[in-house]
């Protein structure tokens, strides 16, 4: 199968009859060029599932409107990038100077991202990263023309997790988390408000990726007398963690607090009991009974057989809203910095969380997220079902920007713990 | 007659230049800047396939740890520019340095030992490299590697980089020529064909190998100071082992004891990498299929099997020395 | 706290039985026919696939270990016989062409399960947890402890009480003094490189239960094998014991009190080894 091209004559054809069809022709017919999209996206490696959910998210969106934005068919060239920073700038060197594409999209790993982040600095691509949540982005070491649409920084969503937390009356608590920078900086996030807030952090163990077995972990953790246990993992690392915590015993014993991957459908799709009960923070949450996340659902599920993970939801939300800035723009994207310039100047009206989203000043989108339990649906499927929401969550929380950004970056040493 | 034999090496690699030369000197001409990129990289990987044949096919030592040397340049030339606001120019120098010192340390480690254990000793070392750029977070970037700052005013117009890259490559390939095609290399050719008979002639391996290795640092580590100019860009997967493994794949397709193999290795594999992906996600496949394939029918490489047949095949020494 | 560095060493024993279990197949290949089968991990990995799919579709935990064993004693048998023929006598075309064959079997898997974890369903009596010193231990992890002593045992018995083991045993101290005794020489080659897939099935089965199964998870039980036949020593059942023993222990050690040198752990000793006694701790000179 020829996945890499998702143009076909079929777009063409409905473009010109569409044009045929109304009363000024002359200004559909003005763009027809094919709009060239680069997604990247690991599809082989340790995170190959969730990449696979990224291309599947991006083109169920484009597919639901024929291939055609603005009048214009478009075309998706879908590029495997490993999981490997030096592969992902080999594609995205390739995307760019001979697909000659309009701009790039995707990858997975904060330093794949990183990496071609610092390749379209130099020449000025728009690249959309729905996933990529490097917190200086969009703060510290922002470029102007790698935008996050429809994503978020890591230490964005265990803020409020943190804050309720506090209020189920958690006063000690220790936290596991992947040993790299998206891991120091979800942990951060929690651990810095939860302090703040009066609790304790009691200990803190940092796992390098890949950890097959956590015994070591969860052997410290059982003995370390605490309310409960925030955990950051992703992918693999989520699944076995979970697995031996159960295994060990634990589960039912010590509340588990997860960062938003750690309880992602991509994870616990193949899970059982173990995952039940676990509580999260995100922007998304599959099991929620609003209106169009249903209708996401639903029609995600019908057309993949499973249910969307947040690679999935992203990168439909995140071609959804440029899709939005094209057709406000009748198809010209061809002034690349109007065209930016558009796209942060606006919003997402409609996307599947049912609410609007928009930037913050720093280029960060601004979401209500849910605190969510994993439920078991009628089905008999896990998934995250929203039990509070917290309205209007930024990437700097209750903070005042500047002042916020004055402290370090977040790192093993330093994770914002109040003395 | 050793007169011959002089003019036939020396005529061989003029042969070997000027093919270069032509054929990489012309790109920039017909193709379009992409592809100049493309042949940039080939360029520099060619030369670490050069560097892992010096000691595969001259010494009779495979190694699997040399993608770790070539990328310890990158890292400290990445480091030196970026973190340390120095000169290009002084970093590559310093990149060059670091890998030469790093493979004079798996040199002193690994001169006792060859065939698979001299495999497995280079792939724990290139393994601890990898390691230690993974967890020395402070000055490595950790997973996120190191943003390079861009490059020198002289060097940002591709085209200019490209030939510079060309001017290197062809630089190194004398050097490496002349090295192996001294009296010191022709006893490490020696060294591969009969260890036991150059030991009783009174040749000390260890150090022959030790010090052979140490060049290689040379080769691989200038190739990993241009890799960082190039890619602007650093992270743990520039030395990890599937950087060795390519390497050493590609200078087996190309022809073990050829060095000018290793630029045909070093273009097969990347275009077909570019041509493949094109169509498939299955490239780890056809990688594997092409290590099997090469190993049961054509184990000595594409300028190795040229030689062989044109050449006079019968007085030719074995050119992929396996046996112990 | 007593109670604590009890159950880490546990765990670092119940992971060195897993190690053991592949390891030793991959040993036997190692010391007998002097082959370092880098698709070994594989095997692994593809044997607990399989072992996932058969014990999901049947229901039975045995099924599933015994029709991975089975599967992957074929595909060595394919390698062996197949591909390992027209590369024999060149030991580094046999490591280099094994490599081949485990990106190619990496890719398959790929493709045929994707790249989500699994984890192989284990029988009621296996799952939860007992007390242990005072703490909870996960009954399946003591199941993984029990099995690696009767593999041991096993494997004990048939190198040192039985004809095979004895050929295999001579094979690994002179193999052309047991071909020129008569004894078709190949044939045992064969069956030990089946048997030493099959353990190698066996772990999948047996760790993708606990440790799951993943698109990289084997090269890291390959990196694992490889320090554990290094430090142990080529082609001695003991060495195997011990070497898992070390790499086991000293893995979850290092991950609790050196969580910063974690590959160094492994990667150092291993180095150290080959640099200055390449034969390992009971490893024999050819």
């Amino acid at each position: 199968m020829d996945r890499r091209r998702f143009l076909t004559s079929t777009g063409a054809v409905l473009t010109l009859s569409a044009a045929g069809s109304l009363a000024a022709p002359s200004i559909l017919r003005a763009q027809n060029a094919p709009i060239r999209i680069g997604l990247m996206a690991p599809l082989s490696g340790v995170v190959a599932a969730g990449g696979r959910e990224i291309v599947e998210g991006f083109n169920m969106f484009w597919e639901e409107r024929d291939n055609t934005i603005g009048g214009r068919p478009v075309e998706v060239i879908v590029e495997d990038d490993a999981g490997n920073p030096d592969t992902s700038l080999q594609k995205a060197r390739r995307l760019v100077e001979q697909e000659k594409v309009d701009f790039l999209f995707g990858n997975l790993l904060a330093n794949t991202g990183l990496a071609v982040a610092n390749y379209v600095k130099d020449n000025g691509t728009p690249y959309f990263i729905p996933v990529i949540a490097a917190d200086d982005l969009t703060q510290r070491q922002r470029i102007r023309n790698v935008i996050r649409v429809a994503g978020y920084t890591a230490s964005q969503m265990p803020r409020p997790l943190a804050d309720w937390a506090l209020k189920q009356g958690y006063k000690r608590v220790a936290t596991v988390a992947q040993d790299y920078a998206f891991g120091h900086e979800q942990c951060a996030g929690f651990a810095q408000v939860f302090s703040q807030g009066g609790g304790e952090v009691v200990g803190q163990l940092w796992n390098p990726l890949n950890t097959a077995d956590f015994s070591p972990y969860i052997g410290q953790l059982a003995s370390m007398n605490v309310d409960a246990i925030f955990a950051m993992e992703l992918g693999a690392d989520a699944s076995r963690f979970m697995k031996q915590y159960s295994d060990f015993g634990l589960k039912g014993n010590i509340p588990l607090l997860g960062a938003q991957n750690f309880t992602d459908q991509s994870v616990i799709r193949t899970l059982g009991e173990e995952c039940e009960g676990i509580v999260s923070s995100a922007h998304f949450a599959e099991g929620s009974d609003n209106p169009e996340t249903r209708k996401f659902v639903e029609t995600y599920k019908a057309r993949y057989n499973k249910l969307p993970s947040l690679y999935g939801f992203s990168h439909y939300s995140g071609a959804l809203w440029v899709a939005q800035v094209i057709e406000s723009l009748n198809g010209d994207i061809s002034n690349r910095e109007a065209f930016i310039d558009a796209v942060l100047a606006s919003e997402l009206p409609n996307s599947p969380l049912g609410s609007a989203v928009k930037f913050d000043e720093y280029g960060n989108p601004v979401y209500d997220v849910y605190i969510r339990k994993v439920e078991k649906n009628a089905e008999g499927q896990y998934w995250n079902v929203p039990i509070e929401t917290y309205p209007q969550v930024s990437q700097f929380w209750t903070y005042d920007p500047e002042e916020y950004l004055k402290q370090p970056v977040f790192s093993r040493d330093y994770q914002g713990i109040k003395q | 007659m050793f007169a011959d034999k002089v003019l036939r090496n020396n005529s061989r690699l003029l042969i070997g230049l000027v093919t270069i030369l032509v054929v990489f000197g012309s790109l920039p001409l017909i193709t379009s800047n992409y592809q100049v990129s493309v042949a940039n990289e080939i360029l520099i990987f060619a030369v670490l396939a050069m560097s892992i044949d010096v000691l595969a096919g001259y010494a009779g030592r495979t190694s699997l740890g040399h993608g770790s040397i070539f990328g310890l340049s990158t890292y400290v030339v990445i480091y030196w520019t970026s973190v340390m606001g120095g000169s290009a120019w002084l970093g590559i120098l310093l990149g060059i340095m670091a890998a030469t010192m790093l493979a004079a340390v798996f040199g002193l480690l690994a001169a006792r030992v060859s065939g698979v254990y001299f495999l497995l000793l280079t792939l724990a070392l290139g393994m601890i490299v990898w390691g230690v750029t993974l967890r020395w977070t402070s000055v490595s970037g950790g997973e996120n590697g190191l943003r390079g700052v861009g490059r020198p005013a002289l060097l940002i117009d591709p085209v200019t980089f490209y030939y510079v890259t060309l001017g290197i490559v062809l630089a190194i390939s004398i050097l490496v020529w002349r090295f192996v095609h001294s009296p010191f290399g022709l006893t490490l050719r020696g060294i591969r064909d009969s260890e036991s008979r150059m030991a009783s002639l009174g040749f000390g391996t260890p150090l022959h190998v030790f010090i052979a290795f140490t060049m290689t640092g040379v080769f691989a580590g200038t190739a990993g100071a241009v890799y960082a100019l190039f890619n602007n860009f650093v992270s743990p997967s520039t030395v990890q082992l599937s950087q060795s493994v390519e390497g050493l794949l590609m200078a087996i397709i190309g022809g073990i004891g050829t060095l000018f193999g290793a630029f045909i290795g070093s273009a097969a594999i990347i275009l077909l990498e570019n041509f493949v992906s094109q169509y498939t996600d299955r490239w780890q496949m056809v990688l594997g299929l092409m290590f099997i394939g090469t190993m049961i029918f054509f184990p000595e490489g594409v300028l190795g099997a040229y030689r062989r047949l044109f050449r006079g095949g019968g007085k030719r020494k074995k050119q992929f020395k396996v046996e112990e | 706290m007593g109670s604590l560095n009890f159950i880490q060493f546990l765990n670092g024993m119940t992971l060195a039985s897993l190690l053991f279990i592949v390891a030793s197949g991959f040993t036997l290949i190692f010391g007998l026919l002097r082959i370092v089968n880098l698709a070994h991990g594989a095997l692994y990995l593809f044997g607990g696939y399989i072992g996932y799919s058969i014990a999901g579709m049947t229901g039975s935990f045995m099924l599933g270990i015994l029709g991975s064993m089975a599967f992957i004693a074929l595909l060595g048998l394919i390698l062996d016989a197949g591909l390992l023929r027209f590369v024999r006598g060149y030991e580094l075309r046999q490591v280099l062409l094994t490599l081949g064959v485990a990106f190619v079997l990496n890719d398959i898997a790929l493709v045929i399960w994707g790249g989500d974890t699994f984890s192989v369903p284990v029988p009621e009596i296996l799952r939860g947890a007992v007390q242990v010193a005072g703490s909870y231990y996960p009954k399946y992890r003591l199941f993984v402890l029990v099995l690696g002593v009767v593999v041991f045992a096993a494997l004990w018995l048939m190198l040192n009480r039985t004809r095979l083991g004895a050929l295999i045993r001579a094979g690994v101290d002179d193999a052309e003094m047991v071909e020129a005794m008569g004894i078709n020489i190949r044939r045992v080659f064969l069956a030990t490189f089946m048997l030493g897939s099959a353990l190698a099935g066996l772990g999948g089965t047996v760790g993708g239960a606990f440790l799951t199964l993943y698109p990289t998870a084997d090269s890291e039980i390959l990196v694992f094998s490889l320090a554990v036949v290094i430090i142990g020593g080529r082609g001695s059942l003991v060495g195997v014991a011990v070497g898992a023993l070390l790499v086991g222990l000293l893995n979850t050690i290092g991950q609790v009190m050196f969580p910063e040198l974690a590959y160094f752990v492994i990667f150092g000793p291993m180095a150290i080894i080959l640099a200055f006694r390449p034969l390992g701790l009971f490893g024999r000179a050819m």
